[in-house]
């Protein structure tokens, strides 16, 4: 049944924090007070990736984006769009002051943007699978099941370029290949990693949430490929939202034949089991992924034997991210001369990015490979929050580099990224502003692998915590001008005899900054300061005595009473009594208090 | 919970989820997810009655549970406040607000209140990065959290 109109609230983890359960619920109620339920349907969406202004309700056929939508605002939208065909302008996406432009083409968070892994993300209910079916879903698996044979779909892969989202970057086919080669294996396994260990960074959640079925579908897809009848998803245990929408979205294609025995009766069988993380960030390693699955401990195991041909117990196994999964479909319908099209030579189709940090529309993007960091930025990102100055944009997570102003226009591929001394990671982009300080960043990069590492070879386990005391030392201004040469060489020692990529990568935010951060270590060093303010041990807080006017409230907030001053009269700080919370300079009206 | 007044007794459901898992391969990291879902950690008591009814060793066990960071083997606060200090949360202040939670609580991190109403817990990125800084209580997520908002956060649940 066609309906009139359609409502859709997002219902992504973000959106759900800001009350879009109960906005989805306000917004039944009206429609059904005003009894309508036969016209205007209700949907709960996946993440419509402009969480800034979140939360987001869309209504179709209109295209009207309303954003920071309160349940109060339910009563207002159903009365006034649904009944009486206005707009409520008060609530639509205001760019630049003008509120004309409410469609979603004309927002600029959009434009530049090209959706395939996202496709179905703030389009459909995931958790009905019908709305998956409609836009095209299980057609890929059917074409596969009935039309195509194995190395038509390998062929398919091949030609369409897809390499791998995880962050390494293999191509899709060549994996698939090798396990569909061994020949003499009673069993074959297909995993999707869904672990998504780097800190800052969403893509993989937000997929699972708003589109389950396109990963099981091409799960079951790469089953029949090589040969494999179990699945595995390995999820972090900290997505309770996205476990659940996928044991829906699992039972779901159980009901509809498209799981399980028989599927389609085609006389293949293939059925998923969930197996949960627990928060150790190298079981996204896909060897110590394996053995997590296996109830041991995830400490990663030398490579070749790749999983590929021997993975998970000794079985032959592709293992792949949830957004390299989520692409399949696409591919195996389109064909994979249309994805190549996509992108550029070395790198086809597209990236989900998380775009955060001090940037002014934080948010989940995808765009084609070989869009430039300035375009993603400023253009889709809006620039930098607050009108503060841009620094650096950090990508790759804790194994990737910085990227500065003068490289902002390049486009972005695996290679080009490599390049730069960083790297594409699983999609993490970081942008940070004048504010931030390169070194304590960079520590915080380390303190999260040394933390991470597993401990079993001695080079990243002792290397990094070697770097670790280092940077310490450098922020709180003990540092000498012969520690970053140190640091390279540990950092390269590491990189070369590490088992993991963890430990072969950890030194990479080191590496990167040094280089184009030289002097902000530098200033630390020699000057004993932290240029950016943050370093506590190298700052003071000052009252500039011309812009204080004696109002009294940094002496008031100031834990310590380490700041004196009459009422009218200039205050000043006891340094010896100072902690540096910063209270004060949160507190002043005046720009009276200075970080020195 | 289950009959008798052993507070370390599994419940029925505990017990038929393990029986479930008990023949598949790898079955241990997801008991101990269950038995901290029951309990909100993993005793010294639930880690033995584990370790008899899946029939391994103990240490196993505790090697499995010292190695991931997730499960824990004390009791939290009954309102474990997680505050995210991924990379975006860091930026944008996430220790600062584990710092004044301490102060406002008077516990420091991975510590529960005296009267087991509240621990902190610092967690990597609990993927609302869009609203970063966010800090979790139970299934609720509060975004683009201050720190003078923290005392409301903590009166809602006290
Ligand atoms: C320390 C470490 C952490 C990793 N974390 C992840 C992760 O969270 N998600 C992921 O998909 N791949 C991760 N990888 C990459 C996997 O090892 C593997 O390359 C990937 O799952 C392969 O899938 P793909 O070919 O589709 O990218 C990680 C690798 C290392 C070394
Ligand atoms: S490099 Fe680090 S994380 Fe990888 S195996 Fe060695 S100690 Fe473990
Ligand atoms: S970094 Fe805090 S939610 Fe992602």
């Amino acid at each position: 049944m066609a309906y009139r109109s359609y409502i859709l609230v997002c219902g992504g983890t973000a959106c759900e924090s800001s009350k879009a359960n109960a906005i989805y619920e306000s917004l039944l109620n009206e429609v059904d007070g005003q009894g309508l339920s036969e016209e205007v349907q209700v949907i709960k969406t996946g993440c419509f990736g402009f969480c800034e202004q979140g939360p987001i309700v869309k209504i179709l056929p209109e295209d009207s984006f309303y954003v920071q939508v309160t349940p109060s605002d339910a009563k207002e939208l159903v009365e006034e769009h649904i009944v009486k065909g206005r707009e409520v302008k008060r609530l639509l996406y205001d760019k630049e002051g003008s509120k004309k432009h409410a469609k979603v083409e004309d927002i600029k968070f959009y434009q530049k943007q090209f959706r395939i892994v996202l496709r179905n993300c703030g389009f459909i209910d995931p958790e009905n699978v019908d709305e998956y079916i409609a836009r095209e879903g299980y057609s890929a698996l059917e074409k596969v099941l009935f039309e195509m044979s194995g190395d038509e779909v390998i062929q398919e892969l091949r030609t369409a370029g897809l390499r791998g989202r995880g962050g390494a970057g293999f191509p899709t086919w060549m994996k698939w290949n090798f396990t569909k080669q061994v020949k003499d294996a009673d069993q074959k396994y297909i995993v999707c990693n869904a672990d998504e260990g780097d800190p800052g960074a969403y893509m993989d959640r937000s997929t699972l949430e708003g589109d389950p079925h396109s990963v099981l579908e091409a799960m079951t897809i790469a089953g029949k490929t090589v040969g494999a009848n179990q699945g595995y998803i390995y999820i972090r245990a900290e997505y309770p939202l996205a476990i659940h929408r996928l044991e829906v979205a699992m039972a779901q294609a159980r009901d509809y034949g498209l799981l399980g025995k028989n599927i389609l009766d085609s006389g293949f069988d293939f059925d998923i089991e969930i197996r949960l993380g627990a928060g150790a960030f190298v079981c996204g390693e896909e060897t110590a992924l394996l053995a997590s699955i296996e109830g041991e401990r995830g400490m990663p195991v030398p490579r070749p034997p790749f999983p590929a041909v021997k993975g998970l117990w000794g079985k032959p196994t592709v293992i792949n991210n949830v957004e390299t999964w989520a692409n399949i479909p696409v591919i195996i319908m389109k064909g994979g001369d249309w994805f190549s099209q996509i992108g550029t030579h070395d790198s086809s189709g597209t990236k989900v990015f998380a775009l955060t940090g001090k940037i002014r529309n934080s948010g989940l993007v995808e765009v084609p490979m070989g869009t430039t960091l300035r375009e993603i930025i400023y253009d889709i990102g809006g620039g930098i929050a607050n009108d503060k100055k841009f620094k650096a944009v950090q990508t790759g997570g804790p194994s990737g580099g910085v990227i500065t102003e003068e490289f902002l226009d390049t486009p972005i591929d695996f290679g080009s990224l490599q390049k730069l001394g960083s790297m594409m990671g699983s999609g993490g982009m970081i942008v940070m502003d004048e504010d931030d300080c390169i070194v304590d960043v960079t520590k915080f990069y380390l303190e999260f692998s040394v933390e991470e590492s597993c401990g079993k070879c001695a080079p990243c386990r002792i290397g990094g915590r070697s770097l670790m005391n280092i940077l310490d030392k450098i922020t709180k201004g003990n540092g000498t001008i012969e520690d970053i040469e140190q640091m390279k060489e540990i950092g390269h020692a590491m990189k070369q005899a590490s088992l993991c990529a963890l430990g072969q990568t950890a030194p990479n935010p080191i590496l990167s900054t040094v280089k184009h951060f030289e002097a902000e270590y530098l200033a630390h060093i020699n000057d004993k300061t932290c240029p950016a303010g943050k370093c506590k041990s190298l700052i003071t807080y000052n009252i500039l005595p011309d812009l204080c006017i004696g109002c009294t409230a940094c002496a008031r907030k100031c834990p310590t009473a380490a700041i004196t001053g009459e009422r009218r009269q200039v205050h000043v700080i006891d340094q010896a009594a100072c902690i540096k919370c910063g209270a004060c300079f949160e507190t002043c009206k005046f720009g009276a208090i200075e970080i020195r | 919970m289950a009959a008798g007044n052993n507070e370390n007794a599994f419940s029925r459901e505990l017990i038929s989820f393990i029986e479930a898992w008990r023949n598949k391969p790898g079955n241990l990291i997801m008991v101990l997810h269950r038995v901290q879902e029951e309990f909100g950690y993993v005793s010294r008591e639930s880690a033995d009655t584990v370790a008899y009814m899946l029939d391994i060793p103990l240490a196993k066990i505790y090697g499995v549970l010292s190695f991931y960071h997730f499960f824990k083997t004390t009791k939290p606060g009954d309102h474990n406040i997680q505050v995210c200090l991924g990379t975006a949360c860091y930026l944008k202040g996430g220790d600062m607000l584990v710092e004044e939670l301490g102060n406002l609580l008077g516990i420091g991190v991975n510590e529960v209140t005296e009267d087991g109403k509240f621990s902190i817990e610092g967690v990597r990125c609990v993927g609302c990065c869009g609203l970063a800084p966010v800090l979790t209580v139970g299934k609720e997520v509060f975004g683009k959290v201050t720190k003078d908002q923290l005392p409301g956060i903590i009166a809602q649940f006290s």
